[in-house]
């Protein structure tokens, strides 16, 4: 499980009320619809959802790497500083020194035709122009050898690495300007289950000897459950949960939530034998949206008001949120 | 879709399909010079098919002509003027487009119709198969163009539906290349593993999910073929290994090039080939570059 | 069992000659399913699982040994296989791949019915396929195409086709780790009734431990190109007798009680089979000293081994592994 985070001072990371919108040639699509989202450092928080939900753009949107026309508004607050709102010069030197971004390790996401360590060292150079070519080197090795690749991998180029591997560099990556914050979208989605396992207990060991504060972006909610401390459900572009992993992995308050934790059987409980359970329907497409509450087509705890009351985050327990109308926090009648 | 008397499930299929080529044709009409070009191409092919009407055939031959001016130009003679014997220009034009279009087109035919059955068979069956028609095809693109053309010309004799052969064996290569390699792609794609496990033959293969994915190179490979085509029949007819009865573009050029028409300065005599040519080709090209663009983008942004 | 089982799968052999040297996808692996039944194939990539399906589909030579559909072997030559596949189906990973964007669904569906000649009204066999496989009402997805519906839906349609066929054996591939997590229950739920209506048996081939969890009867795990572990699904997942097994369960992150086992390195590539136990390099037992203790460490690394049953399974099981630590075991627990 992940260090405890400090909590005392500031948030690391205090995203307020954050809205993407995508151009398109049908009218503007509404990826993001208001997030909130606070990080204290060295604290991990999962951000589950499937497709369309919106989690690969809000992590983009951490970065402002989203395509030229998006709009995007609300704060994203790093450090008290708005991402949002930074000048290019300032923006380029907080990304990947104070915040860094891991992908899944597809073969597209590193250059093919270049060699690892080079690409790793670019990193390097971008943020410290200065630094000698020796002490690029060098620096790459480290990385590699933190990651637990030998050093020597350096020289080749990624389609000779498996994917594990590949994961592996693309975390030393992100780790090569040692950043405080860093984002994992999909980091292990494409690995086997035991690669996975490795993948997963290396971000570990990374976080509790650097104190990184982590947001794990990803649609398995049993993966966070384990390493994450704190989890967010988003859907249809926004967050319907959130609160301990534990707690919402196990007694979900939002139906979605319930669905999905149910799309995970736990081996060794006999109530899942013979037993799987979906939710009807699809994930919404985001240029049609369903009014009121985005979940209510599909939901099985569908009531009158779903449909056309505003959702937020209602409480639902100690350091609980849910934005069901069925918690009792809602203060709606049901 | 109300279910009050729900149409069979292929007159829906071909309804969706005209549905598609309409939406084919209204995109390629945005495509200002693909729309030039097809403007260019059918007042080419009208004038081409209306030649009967337009000039006197019988205007090719010299022996016709005798009362007309040599070397008349079009204000003397018009509306083109005459070559160094009499012929008028205007007439052998207008028959001359018959014949660089005709074989143009089919030796093109010819051509992708070779190239596609080669280029088909290699990519999908592969081993040795392949091996020796991609060995044939390589050789047919090594040997130069012209002096194969010409030896086949000589041997075979001048006329047109020779120039159409010699043209068709010596282009089929390029498409035939082009083509095995889309087939290589496509006869990995899973649908094609589906489709054989549910027991299909290689011809099915072939046919239905194979051909269907490559018909968009072929369609937009020949209509970059075709220009080509012209311009081969027009160096063979300027060679003298044309049809020496029938008029054509290339033969004009021939003609008034051995009869001195630059030192004449009888500009009206080359001048209405070579732009005839230029233009027939450029137009060929702007539309097969329009339907590269309404066939492959719309692929992609429907199947997003 | 009396009868032939449904598929009997008889020492197949799959090679793959490369540049790096031959490699043995499959390399001699025994299996039996009955009708009705579920078997969920579990192994990580690389380890020969898909090529084993595709073997079983037909659609892959096996090298060497024989694969029985109903006591019948499997003939290569046009007509057996066509008579094959009206048997034994397939379902695939990428329902968006495996289905050609230029045919509409009713085509898709239709094409089965089409290539083998089913009689009867061609219209009404698809309405009834995609209709059973939860596309309803099924007029209205005739005219439609693949971008047209979601993920599921089109697993849906490649479960239509494959079913139209009525076939006794599915095999299906991963068929549900491409599509979204709220969504897999709705396609195992109807797999499971499928094999309650037809009586089909479904082999599945899955990385996903908790899928087989969730809808198979057993459990077969891979590795390498050998079946190293069967039983049924209740002694496989909470009773596992091979160290690779155990160590796959480990990690499964729904599994919080047991302390996870994470093997180091990958799979090595089936050009380059250890010798002996070609898990012995990453096996737990032998890095930890286990094996040296139980005296085994020389066979673990120069003795291959095939399945044999688990000396203290309860009667009537027919769990099997393959693993000299086990091996030793029952040979201590014999008198």
């Amino acid at each position: 499980m992940s260090a405890a985070p400090d909590r005392s001072g500031l948030p690391l990371l205090s995203v307020r009320d954050l809205h993407v919108t995508y151009p398109s040639r049908s009218g503007p699509v509404p990826a993001v619809r208001g997030v909130d989202i606070d990080l204290a450092v060295g604290e991990t928080l999962g951000l589950a959802g499937e497709s369309g939900c919106g989690k690969s753009t809000l992590a983009g949107a951490l970065l402002r790497l989203l395509p030229r026309g998006t709009e995007v508004s609300g704060q994203v607050l790093f450090d008290g500083e708005d991402v949002l709102t930074m000048r290019p010069g300032r923006l380029r030197a907080v990304r990947w020194t104070d915040m860094a971004i891991v992908f899944q390790g597809a073969l597209h996401t590193l250059n093919p035709v270049q060699r690892v360590g080079r690409q790793i060292g670019e990193a390097i150079r971008l943020h410290s122009p200065r630094t000698s070519g020796s002490a690029v080197s060098s620096r790459v090795g480290e990385l590699l050898e933190l990651v637990g690749l030998p050093a020597r991998r350096a020289r080749d180029y990624p389609h000779q690495l498996s994917g594990g591997q590949r994961q592996r560099v693309l975390i030393g990556l992100a780790l090569a300007c040692e950043p405080r914050l860093l984002i994992a979208d999909e980091p292990t989605t494409a690995l086997d289950v035991m690669v996975q396992a490795q993948v997963l207990r290396l971000l570990e060991d990374l976080q509790q000897r650097f104190g990184l504060a982590v947001v794990f972006i990803t649609h398995d909610l049993s993966t966070l459950a384990a390493v994450c401390r704190r989890i967010a459900v988003m859907y249809a572009g926004l967050i319907v949960e959130e609160g301990p992993s534990q707690a919402v992995f196990e007694a979900p308050a939002h139906p979605y939530t319930r669905a999905l934790a149910a799309a995970f059987p736990v081996i060794g409980d006999p109530a899942f034998r013979m037993n799987p359970s979906g939710v009807a329907g699809d994930p919404p497409d985001p240029r049609e949206l369903p009014s009121g509450c985005p979940f209510h087509p599909r939901c099985p705890a569908v009531v009158k008001p779903c449909s056309s009351i505003k959702v937020q985050l209602w409480p639902a327990g100690p350091e609980r949120g849910a934005a069901c109308v069925h918690v009792p926090g809602s203060g709606v009648p049901v | 879709m109300s279910s009050v008397a729900v149409p069979s499930a292929r007159r829906i299929t071909w309804s969706r399909r005209r549905r598609a080529v309409a939406q084919a044709w209204a995109e390629y009409r945005r495509h200002a010079p693909g729309m030039i070009g097809l403007a260019i191409l059918a007042a080419a092919v009208a004038m081409a098919l209306a030649a009967p009407l337009l000039a006197d055939p019988a205007g090719q031959h010299a022996v016709n002509t005798t009362a007309n001016p040599a070397w008349a130009n079009p204000s003397k003679f018009g509306p083109l003027g005459t070559d160094h014997l009499g012929r008028s220009i205007m007439t052998q034009f207008i028959w001359g487009a018959r014949i660089s279009l005709l074989v143009g087109l089919a030796a093109t035919v010819l051509a992708m119709l070779i190239g596609s059955v080669v280029g088909i068979a290699a990519g999908f069956f592969g081993g040795w198969f392949e091996a020796v028609l991609m060995r044939l095809t390589e050789w047919f693109l090594v040997i130069p163009f012209l002096p194969l053309a010409i030896v086949l010309a000589a041997i075979l004799g001048p006329s047109v539906e020779n120039i159409i052969l010699v043209i068709g064996i010596t282009s089929w290569p390029f498409p035939a290349r082009l083509i095995r390699a889309q087939v290589l792609t496509l006869k990995e794609r899973l649908y094609v593993d589906r489709s054989r496990a549910l027991g299909a033959s290689n011809w099915h293969l072939m046919t239905r999910h194979v051909l269907p994915n490559v018909s968009g190179l072929i369609i937009a490979n020949t209509t970059l073929t075709v220009p080509v085509a012209i311009l081969s029949e027009t160096t063979l007819s300027f060679l003298g290994l044309g049809d020496p009865s029938r008029a054509s573009w290339g033969k004009m050029l021939q003609e008034g090039f051995a009869a001195g028409a630059l030192t004449q300065q009888a500009w009206w005599y080359y001048a209405p080939p070579g732009v005839g040519i230029m233009l027939v080709v450029l137009a060929f090209t702007l539309c097969g570059q329009a339907l590269e663009e309404v066939l492959d983008p719309r692929l992609r942004d429907q199947r997003a | 069992m009396t009868a032939a089982p449904l598929l009997e799968v008889r020492d197949v052999r799959v090679e793959f000659p490369g540049r790096a040297g031959v490699a043995r996808a499959v390399d001699g692996v025994d299996l039996q399913m009955r009708a009705g039944e579920i078997v969920a194939l579990v192994g990580e990539s690389g380890c020969g699982k898909t090529t084993l399906a595709r073997t079983i589909v037909g659609l892959q030579r096996p090298a060497a040994g024989e694969v029985l559909l109903n006591g019948a072997p499997l003939r290569y030559g046009r007509r057996a296989l066509r008579a094959h596949r009206r048997a034994v189906q397939m379902v695939f990973q990428d329902p968006t791949g495996a289905l050609n964007a230029r045919q509409t669904l009713y085509e898709a569906v239709a094409e089965g019915v089409r290539i083998q000649g089913l009689p009867g009204d061609e219209e009404q066999l698809v309405a009834e396929a995609l209709s059973r496989a939860g596309l309803r009402p099924p007029e209205r997805f005739f005219a439609r195409y693949p971008y047209e519906i979601s993920g599921g839906q089109r697993q849906r349609v490649i479960i239509a086709g494959a079913m139209v066929l009525n076939p006794s054996l599915l095999v299906a591939d991963e068929p549900v780790s491409s599509l979204d997590a709220s969504v897999r229950g709705e396609i195992l739920a109807l797999m499971l009734r499928l094999v309650r209506e037809t009586h089909v048996g479904i082999l599945v081939v899955t990385h996903d431990l908790g899928l087989a969890w969730n809808v198979a009867d057993r459990v077969a795990v891979m590795y390498l190109g050998r079946i190293v572990e069967q039983g049924t699904t209740e002694e496989m997942l909470t009773a596992p007798r091979h160290p690779y097994t155990r160590a796959l369960l480990s990690v499964v992150p729904e599994i919080a009680h047991v302390e996870p086992q994470i093997l180091t390195g990958e799979a090595p590539d089936p050009t380059r089979i250890p010798s002996g136990c070609r898990f012995h390099p990453r096996c737990p037992l032998v890095a930890s000293g286990e094996a040296q203790r139980l005296g085994i460490e020389e066979r673990c690394r120069g003795e291959d081994l095939g399945l044999a049953p688990v000396p203290d399974a309860p009667a009537g099981s027919d769990q099997v592994v393959a693993c000299h630590a086990v091996a030793a075991a029952t040979m201590a627990a014999s008198p």
